[in-house]
């Protein structure tokens, strides 16, 4: 038996709803129809009126959300695409993350964000906009790299009393599978070394941590033994792990699908030249997607986004200095 | 003479509209004076920020306070002193939130007209227009689900508020789900200092609620009778499962958009017609002529609650602030997932 990314999520819903009566899921087309993605497949069915199709209303969908958690509701909101949270974006960075900080009453949602890119998807099914949501106070951002994070760090995303951005990766949801389930996982908060090294760290998350791997694979061939950090959680971020393994290898490299100006990569470099520029044998460097709209042609896709090639090209330039 | 004093008895139910018209009374001059201090405070540079001030929609606010149960659910805005405090809410409380105490509702964490206690069910605003309606629908929403019945979710709205997209997707959403929202709607003729037809170009925002498929109550909202019987039947009609109630009242701000504002964009015209009536007044002239209290009454409680008042200040005065260095500056509440690095640490 093998099991998708995706089937891990539905699975972790699956199991929220079983354990917990105070879950509900809801979003557009997730009832009867199972989700765009088939996130929420025959859900509907086994948990009669507590999978519900909303309208197309991503504010008025958190809003909800907020209200049902002050009732000590724990919703579930799948976003159809990470790129239309935008719409409500004012519900969950000024009412949703705020609340717990104005009154001392948390705020525990779930919000589901398939996010990231795919062949074809072009400017507006492609987005990855964990960054937006960690640079406000408030908020949890998820970004699971493995078909055993999506599952166990759904469920603690449920469990947790605060408002989580899950950023599932909707080009990791068929193409990532596992033997089986988790049984124990890391917790939130804590990265993970994906692959051992002595060289250079890349440090990377959700999807990219696959083409890091990728490259790590290419250039061990040429004698390179590369780390990578999956940052599992962008926030927190376990800068800890970080500096240790930029303390073994001396050399960074950040890798992030997401656009270059501030975000996650920024973040770490900054940290990591603030606390631990001793650390540094070399500047530290940041691969991202380029600062355009993401397009819609493989071709330009290819190229638009960190791809293992274009890691490996980085990485050869760091450990040649 | 038997005879007439047999006729003279009030029924029931006058005697019930005159206990509810004398509380609503109480709130709205409450809030008026409680208003007339923060403005005072204001200009004394006593107050962080600026004052909101609800002078002119007290009947129309406290209609809506005293129509609901404690049990409900209330998202009050910024012109709701009294139905704030026809919810339950203290003086002390509104009073801790605009000097920024720390023993205050919010902490200091937050001031003025953006304060409640959710677990109460009395939500605090955001001040993004339009945001708290589906809020409130999740609440309502969340009740049905945990099998609670008879609950009834009211929040207050402009009409410059009407023009947001958040207003549409929750009076959408609060139909679709058959939610018991009450939405007042106080048409008070400007959003700061624009016009209503710069916002909207239907002839009446009631208009609007045939579109959504909710139900419409139009009010003259100067008129304390008018508001207690149109608020309250919306509220009756939400409780008895009749879905989401859209209550339009007309009126005039008879204030600046807050104390800094001098509005003196507002046109005369509109203040001498009969949108521009004090609701206060109104309320007092009814209140004589029903014989339900007399010069002498009204000049009474207007002195008690000047006292009320005054003390209240007085002792939230000699509050403590919020401390700095007692804060714990985390806006999470899993404590073991804060982010904290030796950069934040340290400042
Ligand atoms: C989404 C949003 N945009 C702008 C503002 C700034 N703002 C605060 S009150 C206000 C006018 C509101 O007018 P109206 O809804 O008619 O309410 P009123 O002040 O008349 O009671 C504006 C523009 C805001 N609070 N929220
Ligand atoms: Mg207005």
């Amino acid at each position: 038996m093998s099991i998708t990314y995706l089937e891990a999520i539905r699975e972790a819903q699956a199991r929220a709803l079983r354990d917990d009566p105070r879950v509900f899921i809801y979003g557009q087309d997730v009832g009867a129809f199972g989700g765009a993605f088939k996130a929420t497949k025959n859900l509907a069915k086994e948990f009669p009126g507590r999978v519900l199709d909303s309208p197309i209303s991503e504010d008025a969908m958190v809003g909800m959300a907020v209200g049902a958690a002050i009732e000590g509701l724990r919703p579930i909101i799948e976003m159809q695409f990470a790129d239309f949270s935008i719409v409500g974006f004012n519900q969950i960075v000024n009412q949703a993350a705020t609340l717990f900080w104005r009154t001392n009453v948390p705020c525990p949602i779930t919000l589901r964000l398939p996010f990231g890119g795919t062949e074809g998807g072009g400017p507006f099914h492609s987005q990855s906009i964990e960054s937006i949501y960690a640079h406000y106070p408030g908020l949890v951002v998820l970004t699971p790299a493995t078909v055993e994070d999506a599952y166990s760090m759904l469920l603690e995303a449920v469990a947790i009393d605060d408002p989580v951005i899950f950023c599932e990766h909707k080009f990791l949801y068929y193409h990532l599978k596992a033997e089986k389930l988790p049984s124990e996982a890391l917790p939130i908060g804590k990265a993970r070394i994906a692959r051992e090294g002595r060289d250079l760290t890349v440090v990377a998350y959700s999807a990219m941590v696959h083409e890091a791997l990728e490259a790590a694979a290419e250039l061990a061939g040429e004698g390179w033994e590369i780390e990578i950090v999956d940052l599992r959680s962008v926030k927190p971020l376990d800068t800890d792990t970080v500096m240790a393994s930029v303390a073994r290898t001396g050399r960074l490299l950040c890798v992030g699908e997401a656009w270059p100006w501030g975000g996650v990569t920024a973040e770490i470099i900054a940290r990591v030249a603030s606390e631990g520029f001793g650390l540094l044998d070399v500047p530290p460097q940041r691969l991202n997607a380029k600062d355009t709209p993401v397009p819609y042609h493989p071709n330009l896709w290819m190229a638009h986004r960190p791809t293992a090639r274009a890691i490996a090209v980085a990485a050869r330039k760091i450990l040649r200095r | 003479m038997l005879q007439t004093v047999l006729d003279a008895k009030p029924s029931e139910e006058t005697i019930a509209a005159r206990d509810t018209t004398l509380a609503a009374y109480h709130f709205m001059l409450r809030a008026r004076q409680l208003d007339d201090k923060f403005a005072a405070l204001y200009r004394a540079g006593k107050i962080h920020g600026g004052v909101f001030l609800g002078r002119g929609q007290e009947a129309l606010s406290a209609a809506v306070g005293v129509s609901l149960k404690k049990t409900d659910v209330f998202a009050p805005l910024i012109r709701d002193a009294a139905g704030r405090l026809a919810f339950g809410e203290t003086i002390e409380d509104a009073v801790r939130n605009y000097l920024g105490s720390a023993l205050g509702p919010m902490r200091g964490r937050d001031g003025n007209v953006h304060r409640g206690k959710p677990l109460e069910g009395y939500f605090p605003m955001i001040s993004h227009l339009g945001a708290m309606i589906s809020v409130v629908n999740g609440a309502l929403f969340a009740r049905r689900m945990k099998g609670i019945t008879g609950t009834v979710g009211a929040t207050c709205l402009g009409d410059g508020a009407t023009s947001t997209g958040a207003f549409h997707e929750a009076l959408n959403q609060a139909a679709v789900e058959q939610l018991p929202l009450v939405l007042i709607l106080a048409d008070n003729q400007y959003a700061y200092s624009t016009p209503t037809s710069r916002q909207f170009v239907c002839a009446d925002l009631a208009d609007k609620a045939a579109g959504y498929g909710v139900a419409a109550h139009s009010v003259d909202g100067t008129d304390l009778a008018a508001c207690l019987k149109t608020v309250g039947a919306a509220v009756g009609g939400a409780r008895a499962g009749e879905g989401p109630q859209l209550v339009v009242a007309k009126l005039l701000r008879l204030c600046g958009h807050g104390e800094h504002d001098d509005s003196n964009y507002v046109d005369p015209k509109l203040k001498n017609s009969p949108l521009g009536r004090d609701c206060l007044k109104v309320a007092e002239e009814l209140l004589v002529r029903e014989k339900w209290a007399d010069a002498a009454d009204l000049a009474r409680w207007r002195h008690e609650i000047t006292g009320e008042i005054e003390e209240a200040v007085a002792r939230v005065r000699r509050e403590p602030a919020p401390d700095p260095y007692d804060e714990k500056w985390l806006a999470i509440s899993s404590q073991h997932l804060t982010d904290l690095h030796d950069d934040d640490a340290g400042s």
